[in-house]
């Protein structure tokens, strides 16, 4: 079961890669989006998978009985979602800002902060 | 309930005594401010208290940790469990001496410029929240240092990031958009690569305490995957630091907020991802750090010359500083790569300069830019004549920043070099000496053209400094020429980390007191 999950981890990274490479703002937000459900899924991989047994432990019993799911990458994953969630919405308000102010999504055009033509500096009094 | 109450030893998982009053001082550097964020976000309609909280706060924080530094310092590491749950499945908060020396140069830096931005905001800058987002920054920081959980440092840099958002866009010009999308979008990549490799550490050790990762990485056979673990965390957290050439993030971003924004960003954030390789590459993984020695080396030497190139190429004073702090970065970086207690003493020591010495000159520009009105080197002049205070305050942060003698960069500078000659690291020494030269020509240059001379034609140094402004600077003067004069305490208080960091026994047994079965 891991193994199909690696592969689609790949997939999930290979797809964001792809699209944070991109010059426009949205492309890379997208890529970004993606990047933070391929980490949830490997997190959730990595500690290891087991099916529909939950964490419970019975009420006569000390420890569980069975071989049960992991619940700390539930919890891990559920601050990495609440986390990527927030940074995601708030990149999407200041990337629609900035195309509202700059007139551009293209990464290559946002040159205001970092003008290209810049007079080098004073050489003398 | 049917569970008998006397069959359950809750001794066995949680701890059962009650927690010393002594040992909330372990908590207090990210509860103080996270109480103080929240009270000034429900006060945030009455401007004029804003500062007065985070003032108050901030220096409440400082003597915390100025108290939290000293008993490290008597009594060794010291571990608090969140929860009560025993490790290392609770939250660990450990604090070393690296930590609490960090934390409390944070709290000073954080006061400084809570202090100077009393006078440098406009109420509207204070109704949209800088002082709850201060606060909420200066928590994560002190939270990255204090956290004995590498899950929970992940936490605390996401504190720390979504704050410095908050505060890089803050007045919502529109190059501070441009400077914030680059910004925003480089370090939320860095941060998630770094939850990427923790997942993959967890997969691989199945903890997430780091006393109890430094056991079980001990624990592994050499190569494998926990190689690629380390790489990945190198290129994580070099990208936080800012290291070249994964740093060009902050010279595009640094110089486009409000100078107090600039100030506090230049101070204390890049010093976080440099903590984290630190604690990663010296306590938890130190053969991966041999292993990637010369890689980290590299690293550094670039990262000490191309910012100070780049430094002397640019006409605007604000972006000349950004690309200090990057080859400041590059010594710490140098220590890392000695490998040996002089080396982490004096990266240690240099993030201690930094903070201080990089807040400093970011807070003196803005005095700058208040009498001149601007900070392009082509228009900036006549300080000397306006006000001599300014001038002076700005020569000692000129001084410092380039590591020069008496102030605070001189010492942490001298101990790395020595540290690089006795390891047979001539050329790190020598990167380290170069970097410092052509970072002296470019302040200084700075200096001579903004501070010395007369103002231009057309464009005279008509503006005043304030009152408290030049109070802060001669206040963080005053510090920072303590530390040049009387080096030994800091120089001290940083060996002793170093030394927790090669030998962590003490680390090991604040989080675990008794050996496990």
């Amino acid at each position: 079961m891991e193994d199909v999950f690696a592969v689609l981890i790949g997939l999930f990274f290979t797809a964001a890669v792809y699209l944070m490479l991109s010059r426009q703002i949205v492309r890379i937000l997208l890529g970004i989006a993606i990047l933070g459900n391929a980490v949830n899924l490997l997190i959730f991989t990595a500690g290891r998978l087991v099916r529909e047994v939950p964490p419970v432990v019975p009420e006569e019993a000390m420890v569980p009985l069975v071989e049960t799911a992991n619940p700390l990458p539930q919890a891990l994953i559920l601050t990495a979602i609440v986390i990527s969630f927030s940074f995601f919405t708030f990149l999407l308000v200041l990337a629609y800002r900035a195309y509202q102010e700059l007139g551009t999504d293209e990464v290559d055009e946002m040159r205001l902060a970092e003008p290209a033509r810049e007079p080098p500096p004073p050489g003398g009094y | 309930m049917a569970v008998d109450a006397t069959a359950v030893d809750l001794a066995r998982a949680m701890v059962t005594a009650p927690t010393r009053l002594a040992d909330v001082l372990i908590v207090a550097p990210v509860v103080l401010p996270l109480i103080g964020g929240a009270l000034a976000l429900f006060l945030r309609n009455l401007p004029r208290l804003q500062p007065v909280i985070a003032i108050l706060v901030l220096a409440l924080l400082v003597a915390c940790e100025a108290a939290l530094l000293a008993r490290v310092l008597a009594e060794g590491p010291l571990t608090m469990m969140m929860g009560r749950w025993l490790p290392p499945f609770g939250i660990a908060f450990t604090v070393d001496a690296l930590g609490a020396v960090l934390a409390l140069t944070a709290g000073v830096a954080g006061l400084a410029v809570a202090l100077y931005s009393a006078t440098d905001l406009t109420a509207g800058d204070r109704r949209f929240g800088f002082y709850p987002l201060l606060l909420l920054l200066v928590a994560g920081v002190c939270g990255a240092f204090c956290t004995g959980d590498i899950f929970n440092l992940y936490v605390w840099f996401e504190v720390l990031l979504i704050a410095s958002f908050g505060l890089i866009v803050l007045g919502g010009d529109p190059r501070q958009l441009d400077g914030a999308v680059k910004y925003g979008i480089l370090n939320l990549i860095a941060t998630t690569l770094f939850l990427v490799t923790t997942g993959l550490l967890y997969g691989l050790v199945g903890t997430l305490n780091m006393a109890d990762i430094t056991e079980r990485v001990a624990a592994l056979p050499d190569g494998g995957p926990i190689t690629t673990i380390a790489v990945l965390y190198l290129l994580a957290f070099a990208m936080k630091a800012a290291a070249f050439p994964l740093g060009f993030w902050l010279p595009a971003s640094y110089h486009t907020p409000k100078i107090v924004v600039g100030a506090i960003f230049a101070g204390l954030l890049t010093k976080v991802g440099v903590y984290a390789l630190i604690r990663v590459f010296a306590m938890l993984m130190p053969g991966e750090r041999l292993l990637l020695a010369d890689v980290i080396g590299w690293v550094a030497a670039l990262t000490l010359l191309v910012p100070a190139l780049a430094a002397l190429a640019e006409s605007e004073i604000r972006r000349t500083l950004g690309w200090v702090v990057i080859a400041g970065i590059g010594n710490m970086l140098a220590g890392l790569a000695l490998g040996n207690e002089a080396g982490y003493a004096g990266a240690i020591a240099y993030a201690v300069h930094s903070m201080l010495a990089m807040t400093a000159i970011y807070l003196t520009l803005g005095l700058v830019e208040r009498i001149a009105g601007t900070s392009s080197l082509h228009e900036a002049g006549g300080i000397w004549r306006a006000s001599p205070l300014v001038a002076a305050l700005f020569l000692v942060m000129v001084l410092s920043a380039s590591g020069l003698p008496p102030f605070s960069g001189f010492w942490p500078k001298a101990m790395l070099v020595r540290a690089a000659l006795t390891a047979d690291a001539g050329w790190i020494a020598a990167a380290i000496l170069v970097s410092g030269f052509l970072v002296t020509l470019a302040l200084g240059r700075v200096f001579l053209f903004a501070i010395w001379r007369d103002a231009p034609a057309g464009r005279p140094a008509a503006g005043s400094a304030g009152r408290i402004g030049p109070a802060v600077g001669v206040g963080l003067a005053a510090i920072i020429a303590a530390l040049g004069v009387l080096p030994e305490p800091l120089v001290a208080v940083a060996t002793d980390g170093a030394r927790g960091l090669i030998d962590p026994a003490a680390y090991l047994s604040s989080v675990f007191p008794e050996a496990r079965p």
